[in-house]
């Protein structure tokens, strides 16, 4: 079943570099947009900050935008970003919206929480 | 430390933050305890939420204390058209920084446990609420629905714990809401966290009749009530009654109110019925009961005073046509704003909230009488003994209030029974008996006082007749006194 007819002209989306959201192989062109909400430079901000990068930089080399924001500096986002949890990363793109929580120390439920795995 | 605590409160009395809600503060020795945790348990539907917002909402409008509603399960717009069809401008408070509302929302769905957290984000929250308003007052509603959106209950409960700890060092008073559990107060154990105070919500159904109750189950310090009160919800907000909120101590007015009728006057001691005292009429029916009642009330309209009439048999048009029939002619007073019925059917809803309705009309029109005919159909609404207990509560209500209550009771069967009325009657201070008896294929009928505390009555039966011109005794053979007791 892999073969096409040669005069059938090339289906638009195989031409169409980032726009594909069909199949999981486009995965890999998304960009994601990330927040992490720490609450002071804890022990465990400073943990979940760095398992995060290390995270990004290995499963998601040159397609995120991580930025971390402290709620003590700014307590009106608490409300606005409906944080319950300190540490909480959130993807807020590609959606759906996800919210971790914790230091990020456990990989296999980080790549869940992104859907980089399919949940269980 | 506890030890301590315990005996501070022994020491003097605990600050109170005043609920403004009517009955709850009475029953509380005046509110919930100030800078403390109270716990609001009770079943889906039970008046939870009302109760913490209406807590917040009359400490923002009527005591100066700024409030801010953490809802876990409501939106602040869902929650705002629930409490604006009470009367209340949940908007507006916000608007003028009294009120400060944060939605909480947990969705487990996109909630993903990675490892170690805390709750500081909610702190985060609920401290820049706090701030923001300078509240005074908090409620939590209904905090355990985290447990709902977060895996790991050790944490939860950790720092639930850490929360109150916290809540309490910020002296803010705080309402705490949570879901009945089966055999414990709250499902996710909440009362082993908060102590201070617990308050316990309940709405039953009997025989198709809802009735709302209410128990104060703890308060640390204080003494409170510790019967089930009944509380009503209606447009007016939240109300509970208290069971008897008198003890006995109220004024015993020497005023005297004219009966109506000039003979029955002179069988109660030459001068007629106590100001604020409670008068009982019974008899079968046809006897005559709403006729002396006509009398009473078009008396005390010529006197300039307010008359409330509550009628549970027929519409006041039908009662101002019979009673135009002897000479008695009620409508110009209902014109004149003296005279204001209340007509409905006792079985339409429950007891109790008959009781609240009766209350709340009370304090509306501000009456110097008050009229319930008949007594008896409240029978069709609760039973005897719960009948009694609510009748108890109408009277000291008049009675704190200096209103006279007037009652009729209609007595079933063809003769007299004066056990029918014994349980009501011991509540009345005057009690008067008419009767027909049945002579030579004639009706006779007969009227009597079977007791009338504080004064010389008259101990005779009398016949009397109902005439176009009023009640009208017969013999004139003159009054038998004999003296009574004062009770």
């Amino acid at each position: 079943m892999t073969t096409s007819a040669p005069d059938v002209p090339p289906p638009p989306a195989q031409s169409a570099p980032p726009a594909g959201d069909n199949g999981p192989h486009d995965d890999s062109t998304e960009r994601y947009i990330l927040r992490l909400y720490v609450a002071g430079m804890t022990s465990r901000s400073a943990r979940a900050v760095e398992n995060v990068r290390t995270f990004c930089e290995k499963h998601l080399e040159g397609r995120y935008d991580l930025q971390v924001i402290d709620v003590y500096q700014q307590p009106a986002l608490a409300k606005s970003e409906q944080l319950i949890a300190a540490p909480t990363l959130i993807k807020k793109l590609p959606l759906p919206l996800r919210r971790l929580i914790g230091d990020m120390s456990n990989e296999d439920r980080v790549l869940v929480g992104l859907d980089l795995v399919p949940r269980t | 430390m506890q030890h301590t605590i315990a005996n501070a409160a022994h020491a003097r009395a605990i600050p109170k933050s005043p609920t403004g809600v009517q009955g709850l503060d009475e029953i509380t020795n005046g509110g919930l305890p100030k800078g403390r945790a109270t716990l609001v348990c009770g079943g889906a539907g039970s008046g939870k939420t009302l109760l913490a917002t209406s807590f917040l909402i009359n400490g923002a409008r009527c005591f100066g204390e700024p409030g801010v509603l953490v809802t876990f399960e409501e939106n602040g717009d869902e929650l705002a058209s629930d409490v604006a069809s009470l009367g209340f401008d949940l908007p507006g408070l916000i608007d003028e920084g009294k009120l400060f509302v944060d939605y909480v929302r947990v969705e487990r769905s996109e909630i993903e446990e990675t490892g170690e957290y805390d709750l500081e984000g909610l702190f985060v929250r609920l401290d820049h609420a706090i701030r923001s308003t300078d509240a005074k007052r908090i409620v939590l509603d209904t905090i355990e629905s985290l447990f709902a959106g977060l895996a790991n209950a050790s944490i939860l409960r950790a720092e639930l714990r850490r929360l109150f700890r916290w809540l309490k060092d910020k002296g803010i008073t705080a309402v705490i809401t949570a879901e009945r559990g089966e055999g414990t107060l709250t499902r996710q154990g909440l009362e082993e966290y908060v102590s201070d105070a617990v308050i316990l919500l309940d709405h039953r159904v009997t025989e198709q009749v809802s009735t709302r109750r209410l128990r104060v189950v703890k308060y640390r310090g204080s003494h409170h009530g510790t019967n089930e009160y009944p509380f009503l919800i209606d447009r007016h907000g939240l109300s509970v009654l208290p069971v008897t909120s008198l003890g006995l101590t109220h004024h015993a007015p020497v005023e005297r109110l004219s009966s109506g009728v000039r003979q029955l006057d002179e069988m109660l001691g030459g001068q007629g019925y106590y100001r604020g005292s409670t008068v009982l009429v019974s008899g079968t029916a046809g006897t005559g009961k709403t006729s002396l009642t006509a009398h009473f009330t078009d008396a005390a309209c010529r006197r300039g005073e307010r008359v409330l009439y509550f009628l549970f048999e027929e519409s006041p048009l039908q009662l101002m046509r019979n009673m135009r029939s002897i000479g008695i002619d009620l409508q110009p007073w209902v014109d004149k704003g003296l005279l204001n019925f209340q007509a409905y059917r006792p079985s339409r809803a429950g007891l109790e909230a008959h009781l609240a309705q009766m209350y709340q009309n009370v304090r509306d029109f501000k009456p110097s009488v008050t009229v319930v005919d008949a007594l008896t159909n409240l029978l069709t609404a609760g039973t005897a003994n719960d009948v009694r207990a609510m009748l108890m509560r109408v009277i000291d209500y008049l009675k704190v209030n200096e209103v006279t209550g007037f009652f009729t009771s209609l007595t079933p069967g063809k003769n007299e029974s004066e056990e029918t009325e014994a349980g009501v009657s011991s509540l009345m201070d005057t009690w008067i008996v008419l009767t027909i008896q049945e002579i030579d294929r004639q009706r006779h009928r007969e009227i009597r006082v079977l007791k009338s505390r504080g004064m010389a009555h008259s101990n005779r039966v009398h016949e009397f007749e109902l005439t176009d011109r009023g009640l009208r005794l017969l013999d004139d053979t003159g009054p038998g006194i004999r003296a009574t007791g004062g009770g």
